[in-house]
């Protein structure tokens, strides 16, 4: 495309990163499902191994069709490079290995996915990496745990089930006075929504197994680099800012310039830990991305009509959707994502966990599972399961009491959702 | 205080006809330690077909990845198209007096990413060449090739046209012009 044209987000979600192959002509990118690719000589394999070369060595590292999504994401989040990784979890983990030495903190919004508050809380502590939990209603919560041994901020943009909107934008504030980078999960909003990076966020992390993808059929996550961050500035982030053993004494951070975040978790990361996508799976998760602002829109457009149903609702004692007029979390969702509030939405059922189980148990086009940011409807009651191993005051505390009902509003007809909800709430 | 200079800003236009037209690269500061940038790029550009040239005083007269080194300029006894500077910012004016003083005079002085003297820049325009600084030429070409898109880099380039099947495995090229 001509130079002077920027182009803009649909054509980027279809064509970024993708051209032919070369070699055949293909136009969807193909899927190279191989472990390994050939060297030319000794010479060219020596010069890939010590990144002295761009180009392919082994599945766990790369592969040309990660790289499409991964070069996608970045353009689409507008960072400077993307890694595929095995699932939003793993992109968590690697993006923290690459900033955490044991007995570090970081600070993390306590209203998070659930799975999230257990890795954080449970397996990140086995690591010497220690969580210091704050409130996404109370920056200065944010401030008061910033300590010398913080290394990250870590928050959701918007807060999964509980639908809270995070104030990125005076989080990247306080991150920046501490000197640590802001880390945002965007996988509620994604960036069709919301565009962390323009707001202050140094690194973008994506579950794509949700609206990225779309269909619900694949595991896969990204770690997007906002590009802005100066690793170099303090000897505080050793995977970037000191030579590494692992490559002869290189110093990734002055190597590889305003990419250097997503080469560390790649050849540090990716490459040593080991949880890498599938080839296939990218590859799905690439046709799901060249819809994501269809989708978006009417995930959004529906899941707004389910919300104003429901605030009408006999059944239903109250509603938290960000797109709601009224809702505490409405003036944020329109200075951070304008055109929705994503697909996600949350009410209380009347009569508690039980009302909660049998809704959960009559609905008929809805499925009853443990994803979201299917084209499918879906409906949980996080009390019982995705929320379960928490405590109580951990369950409440996430946005996850036992009257909470989470739905993910699928691209459907909406009068179909809409039904299926009536008929469903007239049995609990 | 002083204020941060206003980020460079270069079309890919002009990268494109830079990195098409350039043969004899010079590059000052080229290193045999294998973990420094400057050893990176020089073997990189070595790989994708320039004629790279070392200069440091430091190693004159050895031989690096097959190149002969040079202690300065002056010394190389060829026609030079490019002289790459990996060398502190400070340093950059001295080298680009010089580049001037070569005869024929190159017709690019890059400058490394990070490396940036605005003063030297504008002597080296004024004397009619073209100048970019504070860019990586290895990062550049990749980016334009296509091969850094294997890295999950964002290239900026949006096109429906495939690029040239390269002749081995993995060595993308930027095309001549279309």
């Amino acid at each position: 495309m001509s130079e002077d044209r920027e182009p803009g987000f649909a054509t980027l979600a279809i064509h970024a990163g993708a051209q032919p192959d070369p070699t055949t002509g293909a136009r969807a990118t193909p899927i190279y499902q191989t472990t390994s690719y050939v060297f030319n000589d000794a010479d060219h394999a020596a010069s890939l191994f010590g990144l002295q070369a761009f180009g392919n060595i082994y599945t766990r590292i790369m592969s040309p069709t990660s790289g499409v999504i991964e070069e996608r994401m970045a353009a689409l989040e507008g960072g400077t490079a993307g890694l595929a990784v095995a699932s939003g979890h793993a992109a968590q983990l690697v993006t923290l290995h690459a900033l955490m030495t044991p007995g570090d903190e970081f600070i993390a919004a306590g209203q998070l996915y659930g799975g999230s508050i257990n890795q954080f809380n449970h397996s990140f502590k086995s690591f010497g990496w220690n969580v210091k939990w704050a409130d996404i209603d109370d920056v200065e919560s944010f401030e008061r745990a910033v300590s010398p041994k913080t290394k990250a901020i870590f928050v959701e943009s918007i807060a999964n089930p509980g639908g809270a909107v995070t104030d990125i934008e005076a989080v990247a504030a306080v991150a920046k006075r501490a000197g640590v980078p802001l880390i945002v999960d965007n996988t509620l909003a994604t960036p069709y929504l919301c565009k962390p990076f323009d707001f202050g966020a140094d690194i973008v992390l994506h579950s794509m197994t949700k609206f990225i993808g779309g269909h619900g059929n694949s595991i896969g996550g990204m770690i997007v680099d906002g590009g802005k961050f100066n690793w170099m500035a303090s000897d505080r982030y050793p995977m970037l800012s000191q030579p590494r053993p692992e490559y002869n004494g290189m110093v990734l951070g002055e190597t590889f310039g305003n990419f250097a975040f997503a080469i560390a978790c790649r050849v540090l990361g990716l490459r040593d830990l080991g949880p890498a996508i599938s080839p296939f799976n990218s590859f799905l998760i690439l046709t799901g991305s060249e819809t994501l602002p269809l989708r978006m829109q009417k995930h959004s457009d529906n899941a707004k009509a389910v919300a104003e149903h429901l605030a009408g609702h006999p059944k239903v004692t109250w509603v938290s959707y960000a797109g709601l007029p009224g809702d505490r979390y409405h003036t944020r969702a329109q200075k951070y994502c304008p055109k929705g509030a994503g697909a996600l939405l949350t009410f209380g059922v009347e009569g508690g966990a039980d009302a909660g189980v049998k809704l959960v148990s009559a609905v008929d086009l809805f499925s009853h599972l443990a994803n979201i940011g299917d084209t499918r409807s879906l409906i949980i009651h996080p009390w019982s399961t995705t929320h379960s191993q928490l405590t109580e005051d951990q369950r409440k505390a996430a946005g996850a009491g036992p009257d909470v009902v989470r739905l993910s509003v699928g691209i459907e007809d909406v009068a179909d959702i809409i039904a299926d909800l009536d008929q469903a709430l007239a049995k609990t | 205080m002083e204020t941060a200079p206003e980020p460079l800003t270069y079309s890919d236009d002009l990268i494109l006809s830079i990195l098409r037209s350039v043969k004899t690269i010079a590059m000052v500061g080229a290193t045999p330690n294998p973990a420094r940038p400057a050893y990176l790029v020089l073997k990189y550009l070595l790989l994708q077909g320039f004629h790279v040239i070392p200069v440091n005083p430091g190693h004159a007269g050895k031989t690096l990845l097959g190149q002969t080194v040079y202690a300065k300029l002056a010394d190389i006894p060829e026609p030079i198209d490019m002289v790459e500077i990996f060398r502190r910012s400070e340093a950059a004016e001295g080298i680009v007096d010089e580049a001037l003083k070569l005869y024929p005079l190159p017709r690019v002085i890059w400058m490394q990413l990070s490396v940036r003297n605005d003063a030297a820049a504008a002597k080296a325009e004024a004397a009619g060449l073209t100048v970019i600084m504070d860019r990586c030429p290895k990062i550049e070409y990749g980016r334009l090739c296509g091969e850094i898109a294997w890295f999950g880099v964002n290239s900026r380039q949006i096109s429906s046209r495939p690029r040239q099947a390269p002749a081995q495995f993995q060595r993308m090229r930027i095309q001549a012009k279309d």
